[in-house]
C-alpha cells in the first residue's frame, strides 16, 4: 500500500516545490493580500478614525440594522430549513422533487431579481401596494422589506445542509424510538435534533454570514434611507462613492472580521462534526458486534 | 432550547432606540449632493426650530438621479426631491405624486442653484485640451457618465451638441457628427458622475473628466490641486437642480409645512451661501457676488432653450432607439 501510494506521489521535487509554491502565491494573492488591505487602509489613518468612523451615528445604525436582519433571517431559516429537510429526507410525496427544485431557487436567481421580485410585489406600482399603502403598511424601503429579501436569499442553507445528512442517517433510529413508545416531538427532541445538531450549526453560520453580507436584493428594497434602512454593505459602498475611504474600509473590516469570526466557528463545528460522525461509526459498530 | 434567548436578545436590544423627534423629513437626491444637504440640514433645523418651535429630523437618500426617481414611483416616502433634471421629476408628475406644474410653485423654476459642465484635465493640462474641439482630437480619452443613466452624462451630451450647433455654420447634421466623434473618443461609459470620477482619478484611465462644476471643484479639494486642473469651455449648457416637494407623501404624512420650509429656506442668503460653498452656482445676486471670483464667467444655454424642453430632448436624443443610441450602436 505504502509503495503504490508514494510512487503515485513521487514527481520530481523541483515538480512538487513548483506546484506548492504556485498555489500558495494564488492563496496569497487572491485572499490573503486582499484581506490585509482591507484591514491595512481601514486603519491608515489610526485608531481613532477607526473607532469614529464605525461609531458615527449612521455606520452604527447601519451595524444595528445588519443585527437585526440577522436576527430574523436566521431563525426564520433555522425553522423552515429543520421542517423542510424533515419532509424531505424522511417521507415520500407528491411533487417532492418540486419542493427541492424549490428549496434551490433561490441559489439560482440572481440577488437583485430577488430584490425587483419584492418591488413588483409590494412596490406602489406593484400587485399589493395600493391596497398595503391603504393600510398604512410598509414593506418596501423599510425593515420588512429587507428581512424578506435577506430570509429569501439565505433561504436554502439550512435545508441544504440538513437534506443529504439527514438522508445518510437514514431512520433507523427514528424508527427504534418510535417502537419504544417516544411520541413524534419526543422522537424530534431527542433523536432527529441532537443527530444534526453540528450540521445545522453549520447551516445556520452559512445563513448568518449570508444574511449579514448580502448586497443585491437588499440594495433595490431598501431606498437608501441614511441612517435607517442602510445595511452594513450598503453603507461601505456609499462611504466609498464618497471617497471616504478609511470610513468604508473600517466598515469593510468589521464585516471581513464577522466573516472570520464565522469561518473559525464554522471550522470548529466541523471538527466536533468529524468527532461526533466518527463516535456514532464507533456506537454502531460496538452494537453489531455486540448483537453477532 | 438555550440558543434562543440568545437570537432574540439582539431585537429587544434594538427596539427602544428609535429617536424621536417631531417631525421627520426624507430628502430623496441624487449622487454627488451629499456635502451639500450635509452643511444645509443643520442650518435648516436650527432656523425652523427657532420660528416654530418644531424640532425637524432631515434623513437623505443618495443615488444615481434616475433610479432615486423611480425609487420614490416605487414607494420610496419622500417629502421632498432634489434632483439635477426637470425630467426626473415630471415622471412623478406622471405618476400623479405631484401636480404637472410643480416647477410653478417656488422662485426660479423650482431651482435653487445651478452648475455648468466643466472639463477636468491632469496637472498641466499634457494634452492641452481647451475646448469642446479638442474633445474630439484623435488620441485624447474622454471621460463620462452614460447619458442613458446618468443626468450628468445628459448634460454633457446635450452641451456637445448645443456649443457645436451654435459655432459659426453650426446644423443639426455638424452636431450630430460632432457628438458621434467625442463619443468616439469615450473608452467607458460609467452609470453614474461619480463612478465615473472613481474611473478617472483612481483607475487613472482618460485625459480629460467632462462633469459638473462641483463635482470638479470636489475632486480638486478632496485629492489635493496638485493632482488635477480645471478647464472651462467658452460654451456650455446650464445644470438646473431643480427641487419640488411630493404631494402625495407630505399630504399624507402631514409634513407639508415644514417640507416646504426646508425647500423655500434654500433660497435664502444662508442657503445659498453653503450653496456656493460647496461650488453650486447660487441665484441669489448678493451671494453671487461675494462668490463671484470662484465661478468664472461662462457663457451658458439652457436646455430648453436649444433643444425646446427636456421631455424633448429626452425623447429625441435618450429614448430607446433615440440619437444617442444610433451615434453610439456605430461606434
Amino acid at each position: 500500500m505504502s509503495d503504490v501510494s508514494s510512487r503515485a506521489t513521487a514527481e520530481a521535487a523541483w515538480v512538487r516545490v513548483a506546484l506548492t509554491t504556485l498555489a500558495l502565491a494564488f492563496v496569497a494573492l487572491f485572499l490573503l493580500v486582499p484581506l490585509a488591505a482591507v484591514f491595512w487602509e481601514a486603519f491608515s489613518k489610526g485608531w481613532q478614525l477607526y473607532v469614529d468612523s464605525l461609531t458615527e451615528p449612521e455606520a452604527w445604525s447601519a451595524i444595528k440594522l445588519t443585527l437585526l436582519t440577522a436576527a430574523f433571517a436566521v431563525p426564520l431559516n433555522l425553522v423552515f430549513g429543520v421542517a423542510a429537510a424533515w419532509a424531505i429526507a424522511r417521507f415520500e410525496f407528491r411533487g417532492k422533487s418540486f419542493l427541492v427544485t424549490l428549496i434551490d431557487l433561490p441559489f439560482s436567481v440572481s440577488p437583485v431579481v430577488a430584490g425587483l421580485m419584492y418591488m413588483l410585489l409590494f412596490g406602489a406600482q406593484g400587485w399589493l401596494g395600493p391596497w398595503l399603502a391603504e393600510h398604512d403598511v410598509k414593506i418596501v424601503f423599510a425593515v420588512p422589506g429587507i428581512v424578506l429579501a435577506t430570509v429569501f436569499v439565505t433561504f436554502p442553507f439550512v435545508a441544504r445542509e440538513l437534506i443529504p445528512l439527514m438522508q445518510a442517517q437514514g431512520a433507523d433510529e427514528e424508527q427504534a424510538a418510535m417502537v419504544l413508545g417516544a411520541s413524534g416531538w419526543q422522537t424530534f427532541w431527542r433523536v432527529t435534533l441532537p443527530n444534526v445538531k453540528w450540521g445545522l450549526l453549520y447551516g445556520v453560520i452559512l445563513t448568518n454570514a449570508r444574511a449579514m453580507g448580502e448586497f443585491g436584493a437588499v440594495s433595490v428594497v431598501s431606498g437608501h434611507i441614511r441612517g435607517e434602512t442602510n445595511t452594513i454593505p450598503l453603507h461601505v459602498e456609499i462611504l466609498y462613492n464618497e471617497y471616504n475611504f478609511v470610513g468604508a474600509f473600517a466598515c469593510a473590516s468589521l464585516l471581513a472580521f464577522l466573516a472570520l469570526l464565522t469561518l473559525v466557528v464554522k471550522s470548529l463545528v466541523e471538527w466536533k462534526i468529524a468527532r461526533a460522525q466518527a463516535a456514532s461509526l464507533n456506537r454502531t459498530r460496538e452494537a453489531r458486534l455486540a448483537s453477532a | 432550547m438555550k440558543l434562543r434567548p440568545l437570537l432574540f436578545a439582539p431585537l429587544l436590544a434594538l427596539a427602544g432606540t428609535a429617536a424621536h423627534a417631531d417631525v421627520t423629513l426624507l430628502n430623496v437626491s441624487y449622487d454627488v449632493m451629499r456635502d451639500f444637504y450635509k452643511d444645509y440640514n443643520p442650518l435648516f433645523q436650527q432656523a425652523y426650530q427657532a420660528k416654530t418651535g418644531e424640532r425637524v429630523t432631515v434623513q437623505q437618500s443618495h443615488g444615481g438621479s434616475s433610479k432615486q426617481a423611480l425609487s420614490v414611483v416605487g414607494g420610496l416616502a419622500a417629502d421632498v426631491i432634489t434632483m439635477n433634471q426637470a425630467t426626473d421629476i415630471d415622471l412623478l408628475a406622471d405618476k400623479g405624486l405631484l401636480p404637472a406644474n410643480w416647477a410653478r410653485r417656488l422662485p426660479n423654476d423650482s431651482v435653487p442653484f445651478n452648475s455648468i459642465t466643466v472639463f477636468l484635465v491632469r496637472k498641466g493640462n499634457p494634452k492641452a485640451i481647451r475646448d469642446w474641439n479638442d474633445l474630439v482630437r484623435p488620441g485624447v480619452q474622454v471621460i463620462v457618465p452614460n447619458p442613458k443613466t446618468s443626468g450628468n452624462g445628459r448634460y454633457t451630451y446635450l452641451a456637445a451638441w448645443g456649443q457645436a450647433l451654435r459655432q459659426p455654420g453650426g446644423s443639426e447634421a455638424k452636431a450630430r457628427d460632432f457628438v458621434s466623434r467625442l463619443f468616439r473618443n469615450v473608452p467607458v461609459l460609467d452609470s453614474g458622475g461619480r463612478a465615473a470620477t472613481t474611473t478617472f482619478i483612481q483607475r487613472q484611465v482618460g485625459d480629460v473628466l467632462v462633469t459638473f462644476e462641483n463635482e470638479a471643484e470636489m475632486v480638486a479639494r478632496e485629492f489635493g490641486r496638485g493632482g488635477f486642473d480645471v478647464v472651462y469651455p467658452k460654451l456650455s449648457v446650464l445644470a438646473e437642480n431643480p427641487v419640488a416637494l411630493v404631494d402625495k407623501v407630505v399630504d399624507k404624512k402631514g409634513t407639508r409645512q415644514a417640507a416646504d420650509a426646508y425647500l423655500r429656506q434654500l433660497w435664502s442668503v444662508e442657503g445659498q451661501t453653503v450653496a456656493a460653498q460647496n461650488y453650486l452656482r447660487p441665484q441669489h445676486p448678493q451671494v453671487a457676488a461675494r462668490y463671484a471670483a470662484q465661478f468664472p464667467p461662462v457663457k451658458t444655454f439652457r436646455v430648453a432653450e436649444v433643444f425646446g424642453s427636456w421631455r424633448a430632448a429626452m425623447k429625441t436624443h435618450f429614448a430607446d432607439g433615440g440619437v444617442f443610441d444610433q451615434i453610439y450602436a456605430k461606434k
